[in-house]
């Protein structure tokens, strides 16, 4: 049979089962279960209306259950166990403790914290800045349809894309990845100089400065002591101060090794094989695409913002950026806190880009990749749940924040 | 010194244009309220002077500078919103700092400026709450405060009141006026509600369509309304607008109508009345000024007799509304409460000539009070 024409039969019989479950199961709810005759007819239907809505429920928690419920259990199950030929044997956290002792693990872990900081930053940040500079113009509308477009593409369609972009051939050939025809245009010359190590200096500091401010931001409070804190506000502030100072010491020995390193202007460049940058050529593909979601959704926030509040900040005397910042972005902070939460996630399941463009190699291995390498690759049962496990966890306190963000944004 | 001018301003959105080459002096410290129906472009106007619309042509002077390009924040002046537009995410004492903390204010200063509007409109309990958590009362009160703060030379009021019930109203109406006192400052309040225009106002604003039709005291606007639309604008009941015809008699002029002469009252310019002699005319008559019976004191010459048939009678507690047909129109006479008149009878009032109004059928400007034209 034609695949097409199996497709197509597939969807007609669902929906099809789908109708006739809702209208058979309500049918014998009302006329065999508890019919509105006989004896108490108002009982019954009382009766029959308190079940009705597990009717419709049913389905979906079956399938929950069994595509959702039932695996977490099993790979917890199999995270604690070793495959022997003809069963499997308890094995403690032993496979926990090997995952621990794998330098690629921590690797994968190491990435995944970079994705986590890098994608859904940069993502809501442009997603926002397209949306407030998209809203007044005419042609703002298109501009948005472009940006959003990348999201009807699917992960592995975009890696295909961006593997053509960073695609390279030897010196002697014309080049046919975009992003090596632009390098090799660059001669060392000062042009050169003011875009390759002037203009990402300046973003660094400016990203040092960003930290800084949220250092001081940070700390402020409990340094006036101008409201009591509680120690678990200190101490968290205080991890966020310490995690600040990180990316801070980050950016320093990048701008140092940026002013010193000695670019090989003129020779195409495997891209996807230098390591710590490779990852963020990487990330660019998720960006791509993340952009367009938050986007839309800063958008619809920044339109609801009610137009009195920005004429009485006009009146007040704010600026633009005073608007914008002190204004505007206060008012969506629960939807930013939303699209930043859902990136978050996204990223943290991250697993077709790599796997469609490096499969980790050359250090971008990230923890689903880890996870499928351990499970289907070197078979190994025990470790590949344990990562999942692992990736699980780090998954849940992120989207139990996003959901209870999203259910104050509906509110 | 703060007298805002308004010379020949103009508004055009595109190829419309909504406010049309108008004039006006507003003096250092008075209030003046706009009032007109919706899309009269009251609003507008009060947007172009705090800054929120661009002036499209003429002139518009705040104090000594002309401040047609003069950015909102410079032009010394706050604005009250309808909808109060309070900051959300800011408490109550942020909101009211806001003004001040941008302009680089010190913090003792802002706090002493804060705390001391808040004890005026009686808010200090509120200052750490955010709006949300207010009443509307409470948050037009802040929104005030939030204005006040600043000092400025200026208040622009656009429609404050109209999302608070009516009693609620009613107190706030007093609490501005007061404040306009105490602040000494120029107020610039736009309303649709004529009540709120005659009980605060120092000078009413009539618009319409985009042009100011009569700029008096309340008093005089009442008493002396420059056209049909500002003299049933202004008063409820409205005025009742009577067609008739202008007649010369031997002691001057009278409107006849329903088949009887009105005396109308002695004219500053009877050449003026003369040139519409015998032409068709529109009596105006305040629903005050018929009575059931003569009042007591006025000679005839100055009391018209109109007979109708009653056919709703209201009465209101202290006084009594009849709705009632008179030669083919419907009129409203205000009486007073025990007046007998049943739903359905035949009635008799007297008009009180002194107070009449009469306009021109086809320019609809006044007769009597209108501008020499």
């Amino acid at each position: 049979m034609n695949p097409v024409f199996q497709g197509v039969l597939a969807i007609a019989v669902a929906v099809a089962g789908c109708g006739a479950y809702f209208y058979l199961s309500n049918l014998f709810l009302d006329r065999v279960l508890y019919p509105p005759t006989g004896r108490d007819p108002g009982r019954n239907v009382n009766r029959a209306n308190a079940i009705r809505p597990w009717l419709f429920l049913a389905p979906a928690i079956l399938f929950l259950a069994l595509y959702l419920g039932y695996p977490v259990i099993e790979t917890l199950r199999l995270s604690v166990t070793d495959r022997v030929p003809g069963g499997f044997v308890w094995a403690g956290f032993d496979n926990y403790a090997q995952m621990s002792r794998e330098s690629k693990f921590w690797e994968a872990f190491r990435n995944n914290l970079l994705w986590l900081i890098v994608v859904p930053a940069v993502s809501t940040a442009l997603g926002l800045l397209v949306a407030q500079l998209t809203d007044r113009i005419s042609w703002g509308n298109v501009a948005k349809s472009l940006i959003f477009m990348p999201m009807a593409i699917s992960f592995v369609g975009a890696s295909v894309i961006f593997k053509l972009i960073y695609d390279y051939r030897p010196a002697s050939q014309e080049q046919i990845g975009v992003l090596n025809a632009v390098w090799l245009q660059f001669d060392g010359g000062l042009a050169s100089v003011l875009v390759l190590r002037v203009v990402p200096g300046l973003l660094l500091a400016g990203f040092i400065a960003a930290a800084a401010w949220l250092i001081w931001a940070m700390l402020e409070p409990v340094l006036l002591g101008r409201r009591k804190q509680g120690a678990l506000s200190i101490l968290l502030r205080a991890a966020l101060s310490l995690g600040a100072l990180f990316l801070i010491w980050r950016a320093v020995t990048s701008i140092i090794g940026l002013a010193l390193v000695d670019l090989p202007y003129g020779q195409p460049q495997t891209w996807l094989t230098i390591p710590f940058w490779n990852n963020f050529f990487l990330m660019v593909v998720l960006i791509w695409i993340q952009t367009g979601f938050a986007m839309v959704l800063l958008s619809a926030a920044l339109r609801g913002i009610p137009d009195e509040t920005v004429e009485a900040a006009i009146v007040d005397g704010a600026g633009p950026f005073q608007i914008f910042f002190r204004i505007k972005v206060p008012q969506i902070a629960g939807t930013i806190a939303v699209v930043w939460t859902t990136i978050t996630v996204t990223v943290l399941k991250v697993f077709d880009i790599v796997y469609a463009m490096t499969n980790g190699q050359w250090e971008t291995q990230v923890l689903a990749n880890y996870m499928y390498d351990k499970l289907f690759r070197s078979n190994d049962w025990g470790v590949g749940s344990a990562a999942a496990i692992v990736i699980m966890l780090l998954v849940t306190p992120i989207l139990v924040w996003n959901i209870y963000n999203a259910r104050r944004e509906m509110r | 010194m703060a007298q805002i001018t308004l010379n020949k301003l103009n508004k055009t959105y595109g190829a419309v244009e909504v406010i049309h080459d108008i004039d006006l002096k507003i003096a250092d410290k008075e209030f003046v309220v706009f009032v007109g129906p919706s899309g009269c472009g009251k609003s507008t106007t009060l947007r172009m002077i705090a800054g929120l619309e661009e002036v499209s042509d003429g002139e518009l002077w705040i104090g000594e500078d002309m401040v047609n390009d003069v950015p909102s924040k410079d032009r010394d002046i706050a604005m009250v919103f309808q909808n109060y537009a309070l900051y959300p995410h800011m408490t109550v004492y942020k909101n009211m700092a806001f003004g001040l903390a941008l302009r680089k204010a010190k913090e003792s200063e802002i706090d002493a400026k804060v705390r001391e509007a808040a004890r005026i409109l009686d808010i200090e309990h509120l200052l750490n709450r955010k709006p949300k958590a207010l009443s509307g009362g409470q948050r037009q009160r802040v929104a005030l405060g939030r204005a006040m703060v600043r000092n400025p030379e200026v208040f622009l009021l656009d429609e404050p009141l109209s999302n608070l019930d009516a009693k609620l109203r009613g107190t706030m109406r007093a609490e501005i006026t007061k404040l306009h006192k105490r602040l000494d400052a120029t107020f610039v309040y736009v309303t649709h509600d004529q009540v709120e225009a005659m009980t605060m106002a120092d000078r009413i604003v009539v618009m319409r369509d985009g042009h100011i039709l009569q700029v008096d005291t309340p008093q005089e606007l009442y008493d002396r309304p420059v056209d049909m639309f500002v003299a049933s604008f202004i008063g409820a009941p409205q005025m009742n607008m009577l067609p008739a015809t202008l007649r010369h008699t031997e002691t001057g002029f009278a409107a006849e109508f329903d088949g009887r002469l009105m005396p109308l009252p002695v004219q500053d310019n009877p050449a003026r009345l003369a040139s519409f002699g015998d032409r068709g005319v529109i009596l105006g008559i305040r629903p005050e000024d018929m009575h059931e019976a003569p009042p007591p004191g006025l000679p005839s010459e100055q009391l018209a007799a109109i007979h109708g048939t009653v056919d709703l009678a209201e009465p209101l507690g202290s006084e009594k509304h009849l709705n009632l047909s008179a030669g083919g129109v419907q009129i409203v006479a205000r009486v007073s409460a025990r007046c007998p008149a049943v739903t359905g009878a035949p009635i008799d009032l007297t008009v009180d000539m002194r107070h009449v109004h009469l306009f021109d059928p086809d320019t609809e400007q006044s007769i009597l009070y209108g501008r020499d034209s």
